[in-house]
């Protein structure tokens, strides 16, 4: 499998125009300018290239929902990656900034977009800086700007830097965040291919998605189509992390055995521990056990086992970990991040924490993972967007997965914290309680 | 039967303080500030005024202003805020209401301080970042302008645990870096520079399997490796180097001053 987006990325000054286009960069902007539009979408189309934010949707179908004609359009590079255990586009950023600008100029000639911006978390100083520096670059050698090469095409570039909130990946949270407001997410329908930012057109886009376009465009969409599987066609850079001997950011192609990613490339968990879970997707996706190391990693294979490839990122947990802290940790995070404007999130993910804690403290039943479950199973689909559903997913993966383990630290907890008296306090009295008449309502 | 723990309640029952406090009906909402009566540091009102132009509604310089602000106050102060609203004639409400949202914008007051944010999600804290928050903690000691907290994710998962120091990626980090990072940041010299992200190299040796790793680089010729003009900082030291992981020791910068 050729390397497309990592192919020798440490070499150095790569984040130089010069070395870049030694490397034959913007080579495939100058191609796509000569293609008409029709072509250049079509070859994006035979790339079945699906996009690698997170939700999977065919990048060429995006373009192409773009209404037709000649009216002030947007793209918008989506770099707020926030997802946890998420950092791939940090890595490509840092080190090949010119690739993600080169795809960014393919994508917006594709839809006739003549603002592009580049909305990057706040906490990417050093990558902020560094593409900042390239798009300057990239200004002066005529790739950005008026005119681009010479094709009568004007796109310019602006990147944009967030403040630190995980709603800003969400698409419409990011609009409304760039428009320099509160990123709450809007109501869609409209979508944001009919009515996105300044309630124009506007195309968003993951940077990997993006940054593989130049090779898109070099390779043509059917030769790009032969790597990987059906229906998920290419590489991708996965990031891993957690229980592993060698954290980092890969480019795999995408159908390959989890085991060999987890195993083969991050060389497993240390001391020859076992996997006991792992996200497969970033923190949101519902999480796998030990036993699922063979399905292949791809975007159908992953559906199917009832989880999803979102946005690459693997978390491996070893045997020596609770579930519990986890669950605890997932759900903390989206309760903090929940923007608070539909209620079944701000609500589920504040009274998850505090159902977690309550294992801690030792005054939970088993009947709360029930309640848990059912809070979860209530989150997903009734919200503006889907923080809310990014935590009922793993969450109530793990309540289903690991019930015996999480029964065991209910009771354990509440023999430590309330000793003898543990069945009178609250277990069985609630349940006593209830085993009567249910009051009718 | 053992003590549980009690919620504090206010007022007709409520956990919130204040709640019902009265709306003081004698003010009038705050408007656009006065230019004439509004003083506003020359830089500041520069930078504010480059980034308004870079877009096609001025608001979307919200953020960037407010950061801008809160660098030479410390802090989204009143005053700090009265000064981005002037200049980008908007009432302060509304930048109030945008400073509020972000996690980077502080609306506590503060002096003007260093930032360090320390991960403390999933895989950072599987591997002790709640440890090295407390070990930071008191490191600082109690300094007010070394300000320590803990943060979500910020998609350095790969070198866990990890923190950001005033935007600078430092990790993995062991308890006795904590020491060393207040120092480094006391005497102004670059923190922790041995384990900073920038130069790190990616685990991935960017070759097709099978290809050996020192082959030349696909159809382009051989790089030019007396260029040094990289952010990335590698050296050809570097790549020579065994490739890092947990096990493996973090390259260094051989050119890094040690003493500031």
């Amino acid at each position: 499998m050729p390397k497309l987006l990592f192919d020798n990325i440490d070499e150095p000054g790569l984040n130089t125009l010069e070395v870049y286009q030694r490397r034959g960069g913007y080579e495939s902007l100058g191609h796509a300018l000569s293609l008409s539009r029709e072509d250049l979408l079509a070859t994006i189309m035979d790339s079945n290239i699906r996009g690698r934010g997170g939700a999977g949707f065919p990048a060429g179908r995006k373009i192409s929902f773009l209404p037709k004609g000649e009216m002030q359009k947007y793209l918008v590079c989506n770099a707020d990656e926030s997802e946890p255990g998420t950092f791939k586009d940090r890595e490509l950023m840092q080190k090949s900034p010119h690739m993600l600008i080169e795809g960014i100029m393919i994508a917006a000639y594709a839809g006739n977009i003549s603002t592009t911006f580049i909305y990057i978390r706040g906490e990417y100083e050093l990558q902020a800086d560094i593409l900042e520096a390239a798009i300057a670059e990239a200004q002066r050698a005529g790739f950005v700007g008026e005119n681009v090469l010479g094709s009568g095409h004007s796109i310019s570039l602006v990147l944009h830097r967030g403040a630190g909130a995980y709603i800003c990946g969400e698409e419409t949270g990011l609009l409304d965040s760039l428009e320099g407001k509160r990123g709450n997410p809007r109501l869609k329908p409209p979508f944001p291919a009919i009515e996105g930012l300044y309630a124009g057109p506007t195309l968003i886009n993951n940077v990997e998605t993006l940054a593989t376009l130049p090779a898109i465009v070099r390779m043509s969409g059917a030769e790009y189509a032969k790597i990987g599987v059906e229906n998920s066609t290419g590489t991708k850079l996965i990031s891993i992390s957690g229980d592993v001997v060698r954290p980092g950011n890969y480019e795999i192609e995408l159908g390959t055995p989890s085991r060999e990613i987890i195993y083969g490339l991050a060389g497993g968990p240390p001391s020859g521990r076992k996997v006991k879970f792992w996200f497969p997707g970033g923190s949101s996706s519902p999480v796998l056990t030990g036993d699922d190391l063979d399905i292949p990693y791809d975007f159908d294979s992953m559906a199917k086992a009832g989880t999803m490839l979102g946005s690459g990122a693997i978390i491996v947990a070893d045997e020596s970990r609770r579930v519990l802290d986890t669950a605890l940790k997932v759900a903390k995070f989206y309760a903090h991040e929940s923007c608070g404007k539909c209620v079944p999130c701000r609500e589920g993910t504040n009274w998850t924490e505090k159902m977690l804690r309550r294992i801690y403290t030792g005054e939970a039943t088993p009947m709360d993972l029930d309640i848990m479950a059912s809070v979860q199973e209530q989150i997903i689909g009734n919200c503006l967007c889907v923080l809310g559903d990014a935590m009922a997913m793993p969450i109530g993966s793990m309540v289903q997965k690991f019930r015996a383990e999480l029964e065991a630290e209910i009771e354990e907890a509440r023999r430590r914290n309330f000793g003898n008296e543990a069945d009178e306090v609250i277990g069985l009295g609630v349940a006593d309680e209830l085993a009567g008449p249910l009051p009718v309502h | 039967m053992a003590a549980r723990p009690t919620v504090p309640r206010f007022a007709h029952g409520s956990r919130v303080p204040g709640w019902d406090d009265a709306v003081d009906l004698t003010k009038d909402p705050a408007t656009i500030p006065d230019p004439a009566t509004t003083p506003v540091p020359e830089a500041l009102r520069a930078s504010i005024e480059a980034s308004m132009a870079k877009y096609p509604d001025r608001r979307s310089a919200a953020i960037p202003a407010l950061h801008a602000a809160q660098a030479i106050h410390g802090w989204c102060s009143p005053e700090a805020i009265d000064q981005v609203a002037c200049v980008m004639q908007l009432t302060p409400a509304y930048l109030e209401s945008v400073a509020s949202f972000y996690d980077m914008l502080e609306t506590h007051p503060r002096p003007v301080h260093d930032d360090v944010y320390v991960c403390t999600n999933i895989s950072c804290s599987l591997l002790g970042g709640d440890e090295m928050l407390d070990a930071l903690i008191g490191a600082a000691g109690g300094d007010e302008t070394i300000h320590v907290s803990s943060f979500e994710c910020l998609g350095a998962c790969d070198i866990a645990p990890m923190a950001s120091v005033n935007g600078e990626y430092v990790g993995p980090l062991i308890e006795e870096d904590a020491a060393t990072i207040v120092e480094d940041l006391r005497a102004g010299r670059p923190v922790l520079a041995a384990k900073q992200l920038r130069n790190r190299r990616c685990v991935d040796d960017g070759t097709a399997p099978g290809q050996a790793p020192d082959a030349p680089p696909r159809q382009f010729g051989e790089p030019d490796h007396s260029l040094r003009a990289d952010a990335v900082g590698l050296t050809d030291a570097d790549r020579a180097e065994d490739r890092p992981g947990p096990s493996a020791p973090i390259e260094t910068t051989p050119e890094t001053p040690a003493e500031g």
